[in-house]
């Protein structure tokens, strides 16, 4: 038997963050040196994991079964395809920035790495997992760390509210997902959970389909903020640590986009057919109302708040598409958008930590004494507004694409209107680079304000290397889209085959 | 099916409850001999008991190959019985541990040996196929509770709990007796087996039938606390005796779903009974559970508002037992599994009321503040039992609702299933209120931080890791649960 | 040598980066000279270009078509042509003299970096065989010039907006700019999307085979024409801003006013070919059709810039602003050549010589207008390092007694752009006027109302700054040319003389490039 790494990569944060629990309290060093390592090996295995994968056989590899509770067809199945290669290795990438980012965190370390780690086990686990219960089971687990580690460590005024707010949204929705796969195994009948089983065997009717597969899209899509029930993303961004800003945005965001498409349109392609225009109109009003949203906000970290649910939009947008350049386009996305939230929030915490305020009018001229941090923003920037050459336009090309070409796919109330869809979306961004280049200005650029010139300190040489991992993987993918590109095609060529196209 | 016949061996079945008279007697007889501190070994010693009785049942008592009517009929020896005996045995050593360092309790001798009254009560109840069987189990358990649940009687709160527990239930089983005394008025039959066959001949009318499933589901739904029968539990929990609440709420809450179990699905399952009384049920169930947790939502002390999730959670266990028609051995498997995980879990969370009462000497919610500071590892331990309850994932809660849903699905009851998603999330909401209070708010000044004793170390750690593999490697408990479902049909 | 020659657009384009790495990592002190240093490379390898490519052969060479984004089927295909190579050349000439011109900026490091950055940006339009890594390109490109303007432009500058708010001109500008040429990238890239889609590859040479002719219904929505005419426009608007063609070039004397001199010298110089480039390489070619029929308008709009940009030229105080309204005249001619080639491209019967010199003349001029524009901005940033202003009344006049080399290559650089025969100027916009005549006559009577005024303000310009008596004002100001700024103008003094005495040197590529794209 190989190598079992899809297990060790989901299981070992798990093992991490439980053996943390048991060190000592107050050797603060100590802990944040293990996170690091810990975090580090798992960064390496992520990258093993993506460049192992073999992308002429395309399909799902490296899987790991087990049979867990044989009684009622549950299975321990993981294995990677295309479709959440990119999101394995952007999971490692986030949770060793976010250790690097959190090393100032002195108020109980202990339960905030080992929270951290329980946090990537749930992500890592639901992206690798292809038996519905396994992948609940990691959902589950992905969700709940966040309420703890919002609460304790988030931004006083909003936290405990953004905190709960937060959990009941996603526990709401994974509970409907769940009703809706349940469905799905009653009716199947085919006494399991495996979902290339079901893939491949269970017969749906077409009634089944269209009343089912709302339940299980939308009860994922909640997670990624899908308009309208994409408020508590915000807030809950506003109130997170840095460090699960990051994570929130930057992988848990995409959990539920992804979940939505393996669980909901693979399973239920019929349903996703019968859907898509109903779809792809709150995506399109996510993509432009995040945006103009986005403009009006004063702190940092709501604009970027908002900037994500629009750009979350047009993830969801590709999926709705149903075609291969939208698919392609959402997967390009997805890692895009975490790279770049996770800069962004990253950049964002390092000025707040020093300045205390993430007001805009209250901030200047932080360039001339942190200028790392200020290039780093620029640059979340530049993909944000879907600059060519960066990874943003790499994502959003293939999407806007997609939403041109879903108007020929067949007969539906909308499909003269998909020109103006992709238009009109393709505005918002406009309208992103108007507020990106705003705050770029008055944060950055201009004189500092006397109250916070002496607090300007400089960063750390940690927060310096996750700058440097996260600014590398968004320059690459947009400067050579061809390592990523080609291996979300193979995932999104089974996702094809599924629909019939 | 032969209901005369007797064998010496018959009594191996039997013999944990038989252990427990013995130990019930040593611990007695410890009372009277044993001086000043060592007084504690009884607590102990009593948990020695129930484990040794379960270690010992498993060796001789379980049962194997097919299920018997023994003893003239009164018991049936099947796995669903031995299943749910050995949760009341594993409820009533934990809860010994757990008294015996609480004052007032732990060094009375009378209370242990009442406690193991309880539990033998419960196991009858868990076997019993007899009416009048049943009713004496019924009796011996209800008897021993009012007892343990006004022990403390300097203490007003308590001696009132007990009495309200008791008039409550004196009434209740008064109706149940009378719904008994119908049935067999009916049938001429005291068997439950007996009584099924006399029932499906069809000689008694749909509306009596009814009558007598309400009358019967009075008594076991004040066992269950389900709704309309569910006032007195917030009172009973909070006036008893911490460890008590724990007990009642977990064990004496179990014994009353077997009680269910056997009555309504072996005796009064004919069809046109069932299209009678399983409706009110299903009503039953969405109530319940969605008072229990509305009303959960505005409690400040922990023992009311764990008393109100507790009803919620009978709630939960009513909604996998209504699928059994569609499902059979897929609901009373998830009710099955469901209880373990309830019982572990509620016993964890009492445990830690239990020792945080012990420092704080409240039980108020908002005196939790901070305790995450003063204790990281307990306020860890009520973390895990809290989002058990709640039903988060890999703790056993999260498995036993997955079962719930997935048996409710199974059945085609969308509405309900819905009910319950909605339900777990205002479950989770109360559940995450009090954790914020733990872990976010500000401790006082100079709290002190809370020793806990190896005994309770243990304890805690041991339903911990119980509830912990529950949620992630249950699949051998799972397995028992089915055992048992399947040889109950 | 072989790797060389084998991989000389990867190299050319790259290279500059190769700068941006070594400012990064040296000493503060030595940034200046070792990023000239390094400008110097991307030089040597255009060179290696411009004498490697067989002019005669013509077509695309050196071709590089690598794997880059296949999931849209765009590659990494690059390729010259004789229309691309002496902008290549003009670029990586231009970029080491504005290194030269401005080594003592402020906050050097980012400057060079930013200046590498945009020599690769508007390197990659002019080698991209491939839609959409020209679009990439072309759109990159905008972002180190918005903050070479917005950080390191004029400090001085006030603009009011609506209700009173005031903010400093370089950040107008620089937004003003960014939005102006990212709106116009929208269309853009909407139109490439558009066609894309459709035809299923960004690569430029198939797409000039199967786009024109392509009748297909497209989506499920319009008609061939009607996408074809929408993505006409939407083509035709963006690289009009860019030119810019009037009414799109509101934003050029802003932004040229608050750019830091290197800054004005490569907009100018460069940046502004990018449009024409534009012209020529994409919407000529791909909608001939379209661009027959929308000649007359181009060619009237071009006559507007001409005109109007000469007179708006002579209106200004500013001797800066004046430049930067000359360089909207110089492009108006530039067009004006453009609109022939669209005519004749547009299956209009025009003599196939006129066209070809009206083609050649536009892209002489786009060459000449680099070098002298580029020259221009120069003194006029040398004139306002010393002086602190560019207002041409308080410059007062009488410097050239004070500084009299610097007196006389402003003149000559002035000459050359005026169009005066023998200098560079003069060889493209005879090279339009001839070509235009035949074709669009009324248009190109009234252009030389233009030309009458571009003497005029050219006259002015020197006059307010140069002629008159001594001015007391600047005695105790050392008003002449260093050195090195001598050095900065020598090359482009050489050239414009070169050019404007033996204009075949040039124009015969040229016209080989034009005659074999356009037939």
């Amino acid at each position: 038997m190989d190598f079992p790494i899809l297990s060790v990569i989901t299981f070992f944060p798990g093992i991490v963050g439980a053996l943390l629990f048991f060190f000592p309290e107050d050797n603060k060093e100590q802990i944040r040196w293990t996170a690091l390592l810990a975090s580090l090996v798992t960064l390496v295995l992520s990258v093993m994991v993506y460049f192992t994968y073999d992308v002429d056989l395309g399909g799902y590899q490296m899987v790991d079964r087990f049979a867990w509770i044989p009684a009622v067809g549950i299975n321990y199945i993981v294995a990677v395809d295309g479709m959440s290669l990119p999101m394995v290795l952007l999971t490692g990438i986030v949770l060793t920035t976010g250790v690097l980012i959190s090393w100032g965190i002195d108020d109980r370390p202990r339960e905030f790495f080992a929270l951290l780690f329980l946090l990537a086990m749930g992500v890592w686990g639901v992206f690798v997992a292809q038996d519905m219960f396994t992948l609940f089971f990691f959902y589950e687990v992905a969700v709940f760390p966040m309420y703890l580690m919002i609460a304790m460590w988030g931004w006083k005024k909003t936290r405990e509210y953004a905190a709960m707010k937060l959990t009941l949204f996603l526990v709401v929705g994974s509970l409907f997902a769940l009703i809706g796969a349940l469905a799905m195994y009653a009716e199947s009948g085919l006494g399991t959970f495996d979902m290339f089983i079901i893939q491949e065997q269970a017969v749906f009717s077409e009634r089944f389909q269209i009343i089912w597969f709302p339940f299980v899209f939308v009860g994922f899509i909640v997670l990624a903020g899908m308009f309208p029930f994409h408020n508590w993303s915000p807030v809950g961004h506003v109130a997170a640590p840095t460090a699960v800003s990051m994570f929130h945005a930057g992988v848990l965001m995409k959990l539920g986009a992804y979940a939505a498409l393996r669980v909901g349109v693979v399973l239920l392609p019929e349903g996703a057919k019968f859907w898509m225009p109903y779809i792809v109109i709150a995506a399109f009003i996510n993509v432009v109302y995040g945006s103009l949203i986005a403009m009006t906000r004063k702190d940092l970290k709501y604009m970027i708040g908002y900037s994500s649910v629009s750009h979350m939009g047009l993830v969801v947008l590709g999926l709705a598409t149903l075609n291969e350049l939208g698919l392609t386009g959402a997967g390009l996305q997805m890692f895009s958008h975490g790279a770049m939230t996770a800069l962004f929030f990253s950049c964002i915490g390092m000025v707040y930590d020093r300045a205390h305020t993430r007001m805009i009018p209250e901030l200047g001229g932080v360039m001339k004494k942190l200028p790392m941090v200020g290039v780093a923003f620029i640059i979340g920037g530049l993909v944000s507004m879907g600059m060519p050459l960066f990874s943003g336009f790499v994502a959003e090309l293939p999407i806007f694409m997609g939403a041109w070409r879903a108007g020929v796919q067949g007969p539906d109330f909308i499909a003269n209107y998909y020109a103006w869809i992709a238009i009109i979306s393709a505005l918002a961004i406009v309208i992103t680079a108007a507020y990106i280049i705003r705050a770029v200005g008055s944060v950055f650029f201009g004189e500092i304000p006397e109250k916070i010139e002496a607090d300007l300190t400089p960063i750390r040489w940690q927060d310096r290397t996750a700058i440097v991992i996260l600014v590398v993987s968004l320059l690459a993918l947009g400067f050579y889209p061809a390592w990523m590109d080609t291996v979300i095609k193979t995932g999104v060529d089974s996702v094809m085959a599924v629909l019939g196209a | 099916m032969d209901f005369t016949s007797f064998e010496a061996a018959h009594f191996l079945v039997i013999l944990p409850e038989i252990i427990l008279v013995g130990i019930a007697a040593l611990v007695m007889t410890m009372d009277v001999v044993q001086k000043g501190e060592s007084r504690r070994m009884m607590g102990y010693v009593t948990a020695l008991g129930f484990l040794a009785a379960l270690l010992i049942g498993i060796a001789v008592a379980a049962p194997s190959g097919d299920p018997k009517l023994l003893f003239g009929g009164t018991i049936r020896s099947d796995m669903l019985g031995f299943v749910f005996r050995a949760m009341f045995l594993v409820a009533g050593a934990v809860t010994a541990v757990l008294t015996s360092d609480v004052k007032g309790l732990g060094k009375r001798g009378d209370f242990f040996a009442v406690l193991i009254a309880t539990v033998i009560g419960m196991n009858f109840m868990a076997i019993a196929t007899d009416l009048i069987m049943l009713y004496l189990a019924m009796e011996t358990t209800s008897i021993s509770a009012y007892a343990l649940t006004g022990f403390l009687l300097n203490n007003d709160r308590s001696a009132e709990s007990g009495l309200k527990y008791f008039l409550f239930g004196a009434v209740t089983s008064t109706v149940m007796l009378f719904g008994f005394s119908l049935l067999y008025g009916l049938t001429g039959h005291t068997n439950l087996y007996g009584i099924a066959e006399a029932l499906s001949a069809g000689n008694v009318s749909f509306v009596m039938l009814i009558g007598i499933a309400i009358m019967i589901l009075v008594g076991i739904g004040f066992k269950l606390s389900a709704f309309p029968f569910h006032f007195w539990t917030p009172d009973v929990y909070e006036g008893a005796p911490t460890p008590i609440t724990a007990f009642i709420s977990t064990a004496s809450k179990t014994a009353g779903f077997i009680v269910l179990l056997r009555v309504f699905i072996v005796a009064l399952s004919t069809s046109s009974g069932v299209a009678g009384w399983l409706p009110l049920i299903m009503a039953i169930a969405a109530v319940t559970t969605t008072l229990g947790n509305l009303v959960a939502l505005a409690q400040t002390n922990i023992k009311r508002l764990l008393a109100y999730s507790s009803i919620a959670h009978a709630g939960y266990t009513l909604m996998a037992f209504v699928a059994f028609q569609q499902a059979p051995e897929e609901s009373v498997s998830a009710v099955t599994f469901y209880l373990m995980t309830y019982i572990l879990t509620n016993l964890l969370a009492f445990a830690v009321v239990i020792l945080f009462a012990k420092v704080a000497g409240s039980d108020e919610i908002a005196d939790y503040a901070g305790m995450s500071r003063r204790s990281p590892n307990l306020a860890l331990v009520m973390l895990i039992a809290f989002l058990s309850l709640a039903g988060i994932p890999p703790l056993a809660g999260f498995l036993g609702k997955f079962f719930i849903f997935k048996v409710v699905m199974d059945a085609g009851l969308v509405w309900l299933a819905i009910v319950g998603a909605l339900n777990a999330l205002v479950a989770l909401y109360y559940y995450l209120v009090v954790m914020k209070v733990v872990y976010v708010d500000p401790a006082p000044e100079g709290a002190p931080r809370i020793p806990i004793a190896t005994p309770y170390r243990i304890v805690l750690a041991v339903l911990t890791v119980g509830v912990i593999v529950l949620g992630t490697a249950a699949t051998p408990f799972y397995n028992w649960a089915i055992a048992g479902a399947s040889s109950f049909f | 040598m072989e790797f060389i020659t084998n991989n000389l657009l990867p190299l050319i384009l790259f290279t500059p980066l190769l700068g941006l790495l070594a400012v990064m990592l040296v000493p503060k002190e030595r940034v200046g000279h070792v990023a000239f240093l390094f400008s110097l490379i991307p030089l040597a390898l255009a060179l290696v270009l411009w004498t490697g490519y067989d002019f005669a052969e013509g077509g695309f060479q050196y071709v590089v078509n690598a794997r880059w984004y296949p999931s849209v089927n765009a590659g990494f295909h690059l390729g010259v042509d004789g229309l691309s190579v002496p902008m290549v050349l003009l670029t990586n000439l231009l970029v080491p003299l504005c290194i030269l011109a401005s080594v003592k900026v402020d906050r050097i490091r980012g400057f060079m970096a930013l200046f590498f950055i945009l020599q690769t940006g508007t390197l990659g339009v002019f080698l991209a065989l491939d839609l959409l890594l020209f679009f990439a390109f072309y759109e990159v490109g905008l972002v180190p010039m918005y903050f070479l303007i917005n950080q390191w432009g004029s400090p001085k500058g006030k603009r009011e907006l609506s209700r009173g708010r005031v903010m400093s001109a370089r950040q107008y500008a620089s937004f003003k700019f960014m939005i102006y040429t990212m709106a116009a990238g929208l269309g853009l890239l909407l139109a490439i999307q558009l066609m894309g889609i459709t035809q299923g590859t960004f690569s430029l040479p198939e797409l000039y085979e199967t786009w024109p002719t392509t009748e297909a219904t497209f989506l499920n929505f319009a008609s061939a024409s009607t996408v074809k005419t929408v993505a006409f426009w939407a083509f035709f608007v963006a690289f009009a801003i860019k030119v810019p063609l009037f009414p799109f070039h509101t934003w050029l004397p802003d932004a040229h006013t608050e750019a830091p001199t290197a800054g004005s010298m490569i907009l100018a110089g460069v940046l502004l070919k990018l449009g024409a480039y534009g012209f020529l390489r994409l919407v000529i070619p791909l909608f001939p059709e379209q661009a027959g029929e929308a000649a007359p308008i181009i060619a009237f709009l071009g006559m507007l810039s001409i005109v109007l940009a000469a007179y708006s030229a002579y209106g200004q105080t500013d001797f800066k602003r004046l430049v930067a309204y000359s360089s909207v005249n110089h492009m108006g001619f530039v067009v004006l050549g453009l609109a022939v080639v669209a005519w004749a491209a547009g299956g209009n019967a025009v003599d196939p010589t006129t066209a070809a010199i009206a083609g050649s003349g536009a892209v002489i001029q786009m060459f000449n207008h680099g070098l002298s524009a580029a020259a221009m901005f120069f003194l006029v940033g040398v004139v306002y390092e010393r002086a602190h202003t560019r207002n041409l009344e308080e410059l007062g006049g009488g410097i050239w007694q004070y500084a009299p080399i610097y007196g006389g290559l402003l003149i000559f650089s002035s000459m050359a752009s005026l169009g005066l025969p023998g200098l560079n100027g003069f060889v493209g916009e005879f090279a339009i006027v001839r070509g235009a005549w035949p074709v669009f006559t009324l248009m190109t009577a009234l252009s030389m109302l233009g030309l009458l005024m571009t003497g005029a303000y050219v006259l002015k310009g020197i006059r307010k700054v140069l002629h008159g008596p001594i001015n007391p004002h600047w005695a105790d100001h050392n008003m002449e040319i260093n050195a090195r700024e001598v050095v900065v103008m020598a090359p482009l003094v050489v050239l414009m003389l070169i050019i404007g005495v033996w204009p075949m040197s040039i124009a015969k590529i040229i016209n080989a490039a034009i005659v074999s794209i356009f037939g």
